[in-house]
């Protein structure tokens, strides 16, 4: 690949943008399940990071795509969980809206 | 990747714009449903990132895993929980509004303003092994990742024991608190919620 074709600064901008995306629908959503989707965007914004960086910068090893590969297989446990976790909740108490989800506060 | 210049510009232009845009429509469209799939187009776009990167496995496993296995499991869980339900107006949410994108916003400008001005150690693009990732994956795998690799199999075997455990449904006949029969209805047909009248 010819390295001066895209620089790795759009790949980083990129990831950085979708990371903060997935942290405003994190803190602004009402229904759970779009909580986990927000978390699976940053999840997927910190592998475009680790995979540009293995390209960019340890081309030879590339260590950052195993760590990317670990990191999809982590995000599919969690999302795996998290949604069971969901699923349980709504049995519980019939509604999926954040604001419900209280029984934790003092 | 052997293709032109032009070209990689293009894809990446293509892609990224999907990608910004698929993420900003899951987080702002009214409809869950639409999300979803949107989330869906988000996944395979950054697939499309990692084959410009030279990652072919790496793109395969994000078809396999998040497209296949993750966004179905949303859209599952979507279709058991869809319920249509009058959210309660918050008092204070254009403050929270406020303040949560204030707080994105400078996240943003302090992340932009990292990659755009620190000095990256490229290396040479000589050093590359280009189309032989997949192999040198396998490598690194089996010699000195072995041990996260095993862990993580544990790790799905558990979250796959978890999953089931907090999902299943009581087949219990009798509640072990209140000694009354349990009804083996779905909930989504007709059940008295357990926890509701609390607040």
């Amino acid at each position: 690949m010819n390295l001066e074709s895209i620089p790795l600064q759009a790949f980083l901008i990129v990831s950085s943008v979708l990371f903060c995306i997935g942290i405003w629908g994190l803190l602004n959503s009402r229904n759970a399940v779009r909580v986990l989707m927000s978390i699976e965007l940053m999840l997927n914004a910190v592998n475009i990071n680790l995979m540009a960086f293995s390209s960019y910068i340890d081309n030879n090893l590339i260590q950052g795509q195993v760590f990317a590969i670990f990191v999809i297989t982590v995000a599919a446990a969690e999302a795996a969980v998290g949604l069971a976790i969901l699923l349980s909740l709504y049995r519980n108490r019939v509604t999926v809206d954040m604001e419900n989800f209280n029984l934790l506060k003092w | 990747m052997s293709i032109a210049i032009t070209t990689q510009f293009i894809c990446f232009t293509v892609l990224s714009l999907v990608v910004i845009t698929g993420a900003l429509g899951v987080v702002l469209l009214e409809s869950i449903v639409y999300s979803a799939f949107l989330l869906g187009g988000v996944f395979m776009s950054v697939a499309g990132l990692y084959l410009l990167l030279n990652a072919s496995f790496v793109a395969a496993a994000q078809v396999l895993v998040y497209v296949g296995a993750v966004n179905v499991l949303i859209i599952f869980a979507i279709m058991l929980v869809n319920k249509k339900e009058d959210l309660k107006p918050i008092n204070d949410i254009k403050s929270r509004r406020i303040i949560s994108t204030s707080i994105c916003l400078t996240l943003l400008s302090l992340l932009i303003r990292v990659d755009l001005t620190n000095v990256w150690s490229l290396s040479s693009p000589q050093t590359s092994i280009g189309e032989e990732s997949t192999i040198r994956i396998g490598e690194h795998l089996f010699s000195d990742y072995l041990l996260p690799f095993e862990v993580a199999s544990v790790l799905l075997l558990m979250a796959m024991i978890g999953a089931i455990v907090l999902a299943r449904r009581d087949v219990m006949s009798k509640d072990i608190s209140t000694g009354l029969p349990v009804d083996q209805e779905l909930i989504e047909k007709s059940s008295e919620p357990l926890l509701t009248n609390k607040n």
